[in-house]
């Protein structure tokens, strides 16, 4: 196999070259419908060649041992990479065309600290710890006015707001509450004492403005009575934030996405996917998590109805795992990773990977894989297509040194 | 100005919170009150009904070897029950650490050093998302940070990284040299089996525990260094015939990579355990550890982003005492930077519950209400998710939603103690000079008792230290 082979499904070369046009003019596209976009860190490096793993590749095998996944144990995507069989959903968006799978890839960071690795991955510059906001709410703050800077856009649904989504636009975190509400007298003699406390202030009004989203009915069609009662359950079901953690935040996610006056921009966190020991293979740690991941996301396909097909949900870790398997069948950390692009607003199906190959020279440092591609040019793909963040703002405030990442042209319907 | 904040500042940011008549004890000055508790024992948890780890984990560990002779003969519907044994086992022990622990907090008088225990427990995180470490991360902190906190930090360094409950946590008692005695036998008669090391604990040490990203080490290094610690392992766990003390460290000669290694520029003869305790020796000493701990005492207890004079103060006094920790901290309550500006920290959800039921005098509950709170407001004990801890900036806890919890707990409490707590006689004792006119007319106009109480705790000055 060629050291740059360039592997796209049902492409060639040359036409996923042509995605990596920089600049493209948007004045003409009207912003039909709204934009959603979900922003899931998988925190903890998910080991990329066991979530997709390159089944294709000659030294595939003989680096993962006896957590290889044999070819008709996976989900084929195409001759070299395929899907880890925990991933039922993704394998279905993929055929839909509305997943594009990036392999490879990686944040500008390359060091193997998770911390840093994330901060980099968060902030959206070249060195951890160089700023405090986060490249996603440095995009919103970027959006002319009248394209939503005047409210909300991005929710956290957390209790607090991570890097990504912290700086100069207005945000806000939700999550659910089995506390009583306070009464009303309560609430504004807090609001009073917080008037010369400008932090506070604005947490708290925040706090109040997501919660009147999420405990009033959903706008739509459904009758009022019967869409509390849904909320009602799901705040029962949210109250337990233990096993299927994934799918319980993903349904506060849609609540919030799919009414008229809510965010636009949804992120939360997963944790767990750090594993340096008894990792899995078909079955096993991994396999569960992956499967908890892929039923959360067929689940908000389901919660967002007709708004998933606005919607664009990314999927990407600080960084990826080494190349063979450790001493303790798991694996330590690495380097290039893979991601995922889901939802029905992504021009889908297929794979985006300037595939570096697994051989020991090909590898980083001889033991990760080769980063050949830069998250950036992602971020920057979707943010101006899908989100419509003028291109001058992305090089200059959302992503600073960034004109190595090219934004990646083509990712979502337009 | 100074004088009249000094106890407020004593009691709230290097304490946990003054309980009614802490502040008028420290008096004026406040440092000779951080100072005194620094001399003596360091406080032991009352610890009657706490196990020794090295029980817990071989009770654990015999169950989890039932479950897998279980799984190879039965079907899969029994086999899911079998693995919920282990946290049904370690659940208690984990609820009966955290209610010690959290009774400790708020009824000591040494609450500086209860505040250092949290402090190097989140520096040596470990966390309970690992089943096993629901059993073992309270004992972690009993038996390797409480009885080192104020000696030198080599020592606290080694008790750590020699636990069980941090050998398990990374992964270190699976960790085998390649080319150590047991891994040739095992290939001689398995070619396909492939042994070998797990970076995991050497890197963390290295990162989070010791010198820092950026202190000066490589991935070279990282690798090494997890050759030095092969072999550092728990005893029972291993191999058909079990060796050593079940549940207690063990150094395996049979699995350690021999020969010498050279660690962050020096190099280490084969000493087999000693080997990796020379290299954490070193470490304990190294210029980068002193900055990096320095560091984090100073954002713990300064500022988010300290002041370089008293993270250079601090650093100095750890490098000329060699990491003798009272001298340490004694630098840290001398940094003029800690004591001008009051409530720079936001409150962590843990300081924060721990403040109210001391300020409230409120007793610990028992059972699952006395570990309910952390849960519900975002910091389970003993459960960072990660190796780094808890983060330690307020844009990590001052989120929209974390607030709402705050004040809706605090509502919670204040309904359950306002016919027996007085805000308008509590506010000065626990606020001291940080109580502004604004919370004092709140409290004093509030409608009734509970409100008074909820307006106190959910004040400006509350949420912060």
């Amino acid at each position: 196999m060629k050291r740059r082979e360039f592997l796209a499904c049902g492409a060639s070369a040359a036409t996923i070259g042509a995605l990596l046009t920089s600049r493209l003019s948007f004045a003409n596209t009207a912003a039909t419908g709204r934009s959603r976009f979900v922003f899931v860190i998988l925190r903890g490096a998910l080991d990329g060649l066991a979530a997709v793993p390159p089944y294709g590749d000659r030294d595939y095998v003989s680096l993962r041992r006896d957590l290889a996944l044999p070819a008709n144990n996976l989900l084929p995507l195409d001759g070299l990479f395929g899907l880890h069989p925990s991933l039922a959903f993704l394998k279905d968006s993929f055929a839909a065309r509305e997943l594009i799978v990036f392999h490879a890839i990686a944040s500008p960071y390359r060091e193997r600290s998770h911390f840093d690795g994330q901060d980099v991955l968060e902030n959206g510059y070249l060195r951890a710890h160089a700023t405090q906001s986060g490249w996603l709410n440095r995009a919103l703050a970027a959006l002319p006015v009248g394209r939503g800077a005047d409210k909300e856009l991005g929710v956290a649904l957390g209790q607090n707001i991570p890097l990504v989504l912290r700086g100069p636009a207005a945000v806000t975190s939700w999550s659910p509450s089995t506390l009583a509400a306070l009464d009303d007298d309560t609430l504004q003699r807090i609001t009073d004492l917080y008037a010369g406390d400008p932090l506070l202030a604005k947490r708290l009004a925040d706090a109040l403005a997501a919660d009147a989203i999420a405990a009033s009915p959903m706008s739509g069609g459904e009758a009022d009575d019967a869409a509390g009662q849904d909320k009602m359950a799901v705040q029962i079901k949210l109250g337990k934030l233990k096993g299927a953690r994934y799918t319980e935040v993903i349904h506060a996610a849609a609540e919030f996405l799919r009414r008229e006056d809510g965010p636009n921009i949804a992120v939360f966190d997963t944790t767990g996917w750090d594993t340096h020991a008894n990792e899995g293979g078909a079955q096993g740690q991994l396999a569960g998590r992956l499967s908890a991941l892929d039923s959360g996301l067929r689940s908000l396909k389901e919660q967002l109805g007709p708004v998933w097909s606005d919607t664009a949900v990314l999927l990407v870790t600080e960084f990826g795992r080494t190349a063979a398997i450790n001493g303790t069948h798991g694996t330590d950390h690495g380097t290039a990773a893979a991601a995922f692009l889901v939802g029905g607003a992504v021009r889908g199906g297929k794979v985006i990977a300037d595939w570096p190959g697994l051989a020991n020279r090909a590898l980083y440092q001889g033991r990760d894989l080769m980063p050949t591609s830069d998250l950036r040019s992602v971020f920057k793909g979707v943010l101006q297509e899908h989100l419509l963040v003028p291109a001058r703002a992305l090089d200059k405030t959302v992503f600073p040194d960034s004109g190595t990442a090219k934004a990646l042209s083509g990712l979502v319907r337009t | 100005m100074l004088e009249k904040l000094a106890p407020a500042i004593a009691a709230n940011r290097f304490g946990l919170g003054a309980r009614p008549g802490e502040l008028a004890t420290i008096g004026g000055d406040g440092r000779d009150w951080l100072r005194m508790q620094l001399t003596g024992p360091p406080p032991r948890v009352d610890d009657g009904a706490l196990q020794a780890s090295s029980e817990i984990l071989e009770e654990a560990l015999d169950l989890r070897r039932e479950i897998r002779a279980a799984r190879l003969s039965a079907a899969d519907s029994e086999t899911g029950d079998a693995l919920l044994k282990v946290p049904q086992l370690l659940r208690p022990v984990y609820i009966k650490e955290v209610t010690a622990r959290f009774r400790q907090a708020v009824t000591t008088d040494r609450p500086f050093l209860e505040r250092l225990t949290q402090f190097w427990t989140n520096h040596f995180a470990v966390s309970v998302d690992k089943s096993l470490l629901l059993g073992l991360a309270g004992s972690l902190e009993r038996e390797a940070i409480r009885p080192n906190m104020l000696g030198n930090f080599g020592d606290l360094l080694l008790a750590v990284e020699s636990h069980p409950a941090m050998l398990l946590y990374l992964d270190n008692h699976l960790s085998v040299g390649p080319s150590s005695k047991a891994a040739r036998n095992i290939e001689r008669r398995h070619a396909e089996r492939k042994i070998g090391i797990n970076e995991n604990l050497a890197r963390e040490i290295l990162e989070l525990h010791t010198l820092g990203v950026g202190g000066g080490y490589s991935q070279t290094d990282v690798t090494t260094f997890a050759e030095v610690l092969t072999g550092w392992s728990i005893g029972g766990e291993r191999g058909r015939r079990p060796q050593g003390e079940p549940g207690k460290f063990m150094f395996r000669a049979e699995i350690h990579e021999p020969g010498a290694k050279t660690v962050v520029g020096k190099r280490y003869p084969d000493t087999g355990y000693d080997q990796g305790v020379s290299v954490l020796h070193d470490l304990a000493t190294h210029p980068s550890t002193a900055r990096f701990i320095a560091t984090k005492l100073a954002r713990h207890f300064i500022a988010d982003d300290p002041p370089g004079k008293a993270i250079d103060r601090i650093a100095q006094a750890y490098l000329a005492s060699r990491g003798h920790l009272p001298t340490v901290y004694g630098a840290l309550v001398e940094c003029p930077e800690a004591w001008i500006e009051p409530l720079t920290k936001y409150k962590t959800p843990t300081d924060y519950i721990v403040s109210s039921f001391r300020g409230l005098q409120i007793p610990v509950d028992t059972g699952h209400a006395a570990v309910a709170p952390f849960e519900l407001l975002g910091q389970r004990i003993y459960g960072p998710g990660s190796p780094a801890g808890w983060p330690d900036r307020s844009a990590d806890w001052d989120g929209a939603s974390a607030l709402m919890k705050r004040i809706e707990w605090a509502d919670a409490v204040g309904q359950r103690t306002g016919n027996w707590r007085n805000a308008t006689e509590l506010a000065p004792q626990l606020l001291g000079a940080t109580l502004t006119d604004g919370t004092r007319t709140a409290i004093n106009r509030a409608a009734s008792g509970a409100q008074a109480l909820t307006l106190l705790l959910a004040s400006p000055e509350f949420m912060r230290r």
